[in-house]
């Protein structure tokens, strides 16, 4: 039937994870991967269902609870002509070898002069929404930000997954993914084989004039549920998805901004230093004249993430606290 | 090349490397060197004779106190002292200091100053070279207070379990920082004691005999090649100097230093030398080639101009650029 989707167009988030990974492998033999039961178990979020099957031990490596031998030795590995993609189950544990990131990973192509390059992608599951509690749960996307030398890519669908994994393996630079478990059984349209997502291309994902939500990953979908309920008022509300918080595209918020002359930003990391004071910071710097209204940021609380459906609701953000928001600003 | 021929050359190895040092803690004190040095006279031995016992691609990751391992890789004393210098000549474009000279050209993949944090980078150098189908060999050199720190032990498990082609250096000297080593650690050999734990080799050696670590790296280095995994080396040496350029070392008894300072790797080389048969206007003539070396190499580093500022927005990334947005 003409126009309806068979289930070969369709993959999950989860398995386009998997997928984005084997096309990268089929194309370059020097992509590996390591990290904790992703070989034959598939990943505990099975993202790496298949993997092992297809590539085999030679180029799937199950490794030890070790995460700072696991980031530690791609980067040895990446300073040495292979392309290693490292999994860090939960991106909590990624405190376990925080020295990597924070001083080594990001640090030593400008430390040498140049004279080192570190081709890899730290891959984790990010976020809560799932009841796992502190310590498996947090959004710490704004942890990677932190660090200038880092990539850092979120993506919110099936096909981004692909094509921003395309991108961060084929990149020359250390890339951080953060892969969002409250997505993994989220469904979208299977990209083209030669689907690239450029990092630091930002999408609008929905049209608006009267308001600009910024958001990433898991928060792009709150938005646009959002955006949906503010229609209903009469407010239209324009969704950008960051895709990317390094390389930021600060142009295309800003041309949108430009727009709507409102902006509000939806963040699930905690407010406290999350990604949209950094974000907002250069809008009110460089488009001041843009703003209509004050700027909103609705991220999580300053809090840990708490292990009930109902208080992890009170803390992360929902589409309710967003439409406040939007209504505060355009009302103002 | 005789072993006489090749002993005067690795004498003269760490000939240079003593009198760079010996530079660098000079120019400090005029106020030339800024920022801090953590000098590695009396661990030449160390350095030169894995050199000298390693294949020219082999990988070699260093520590803070690595100024031996770079120039026992290849690079220049003039580029060594410039990079302290703060000069745009430096080995690293004067963008990384004492702390993290690197040359890879000679795969000396770098200088890291937290600690042992490039053991896990050495196991993952080895573990590219088995992908590629190599037959390189990952040397991470350490001191002992690193053998406290669990990036060691997650290094010496995954190397182990993968049977990679690593050899792990441990230049103990005795002291984690102002410390005595015995004093934090329950093990009476930090290192090789540790290394049977993880199905490991280990072999203690005086560090200060360039032809003792010359054989023992070696040794270890041909297991690595012929698949038979990792080792562990404890080399026994001593700091001439205290830990860092603040640090007097007054904590070191008078005795144990007195002791150490009469078994100067640079005098145990000069004594084979002389068993060999090789006369003493020989050596010195090795001797006054090094300090002329080394002359040169301070008239050349204090020549050079000055960093150049626009290099700090170079390199971040492999573009060559430093942008973060779009």
């Amino acid at each position: 039937m003409a126009g309806v989707k068979t289930d070969q167009d369709v993959i999950t988030y989860r398995a386009a994870v998997a997928e984005g990974i084997a096309r990268e492998m089929r194309r370059d033999p020097s992509v590996v991967c390591l990290g904790e039961d992703i070989g034959g178990a598939g990943g505990v979020f099975k993202t790496t269902a298949g993997l092992f099957e297809e590539f085999g031990p030679g180029r799937i490596w199950d490794t030890p609870i070790s995460e700072q031998a696991i980031v530690g030795a791609a980067m040895g590995a990446a300073m040495t002509g292979v392309r290693p993609v490292a999994e860090i189950m939960f991106s909590d544990f990624l405190a376990c070898c925080w020295d990597y990131l924070a001083n080594e990973i990001p640090k030593v192509r400008y430390m040498t002069g140049g004279q080192v390059t570190v081709p890899l992608v730290i891959r984790t599951a990010n976020g809560g929404g799932l009841g796992f509690g502190a310590q498996h749960s947090q959004a710490v996307e704004n942890w990677a930000l932190t660090i200038p030398g880092l990539k850092i890519a979120a993506p919110a669908t099936p096909a981004d997954v692909i094509g921003l994994m395309a991108s961060a393996i084929r990149s020359d630079d250390p890339v951080v993914f953060f892969e969002h478990k409250g997505l993994f059984a989220s469904k979208g349209p299977l990209p083209p084989d030669d689907h690239v997502v450029e990092l630091g291309k930002a999408a609008v994902v929905r049209e608006g004039t009267d308001v600009t939500l910024v958001a990433l990953a898991s928060t792009v979908h709150t938005a646009l549920a959002a955006a949906d309920t503010l229609a209903d008022d009469g407010v239209s509300a324009e969704v950008v998805d960051l895709r990317c918080l390094i390389p930021m595209d600060l142009t295309t918020v800003l041309a949108s901004v430009g727009k709507t002359s409102r902006l509000v930003t939806v963040e699930e990391n905690p407010h406290q230093a999350g990604w949209g004071a950094t974000l907002v910071s250069v809008v009110v710097d460089e488009g001041f004249e843009l703003l209509d209204a004050p700027v909103r940021r609705v991220a999580s609380a300053n809090v840990p993430l708490p292990f009930a459906d109902a208080l992890e609701d009170e803390v992360i953000p929902t589409a309710d606290k967003v439409v406040a928001a939007v209504r505060s600003v355009v009302n103002y | 090349m005789s072993d006489t021929a090749e002993l005067l050359d690795l004498y003269e190895r760490m000939a240079v490397i003593r009198r760079t040092e010996k530079a660098a803690y000079d120019m400090f004190l005029a106020g030339l060197v800024k920022g801090t040095t953590h000098l590695a006279s009396g661990h030449e031995a160390i350095a030169v004779g894995a050199s000298a016992a390693l294949h020219p691609d082999d990988y070699v990751f260093a520590t803070y106190r690595g100024h031996h391992h770079a120039m026992a890789r290849g690079a220049t004393p003039e580029a060594c002292l410039a990079e302290l210098m703060q000069k745009s000549t430096g080995l690293c474009k004067a963008k990384g200091g004492s702390m993290h000279l690197t040359h890879a050209p000679g795969n000396m993949l770098g200088s890291y100053a937290i600690v042992g944090a490039h053991l896990p980078m050495a196991v993952g150098a080895a573990w590219s070279a088995r992908l590629r189908g190599t037959d390189q060999v990952a040397v991470a050199f350490f001191g002992d207070g690193a053998t406290n720190i669990g990036a060691f032990h997650e290094a010496l498990n995954l190397a182990a379990i993968w049977k990679l082609p690593v050899v792990f250096i441990c230049e103990n000297n005795l002291y984690m920082e102002y410390t005595p080593i015995g004093a934090v650690t329950a093990a009476d050999r930090p290192a090789a004691d540790r290394a049977p734990a993880y199905r490991m080799p280990a072999d203690v050696i005086d560090g200060n005999d360039v032809v003792v670590v010359r054989e023992a790296v070696a040794a270890a280095a041909a297991r690595a090649r012929a698949g038979d995994g990792p080792t562990m080396i404890e080399a026994e040496t001593y700091r001439h100097y205290g830990h860092s350029r603040t640090d007097p070392a007054t904590y070191r008894p008078a005795e144990e230093v007195e002791r150490w300072l009469k078994h100067d790797p640079i005098d145990v080389a000069r004594a084979r030398l002389e068993a060999l048969g090789v006369e003493p206007d020989q050596i010195t003539g090795v001797d006054e080639r090094a300090a002329a070396t080394v002359a040169a190499a301070v008239a050349g580093a204090k020549a050079a101009p000055g960093a150049d500022v626009a290099e700090a927005f170079t390199d971040v990334w492999a573009d060559g650029g430093a942008a973060w947005r779009v």
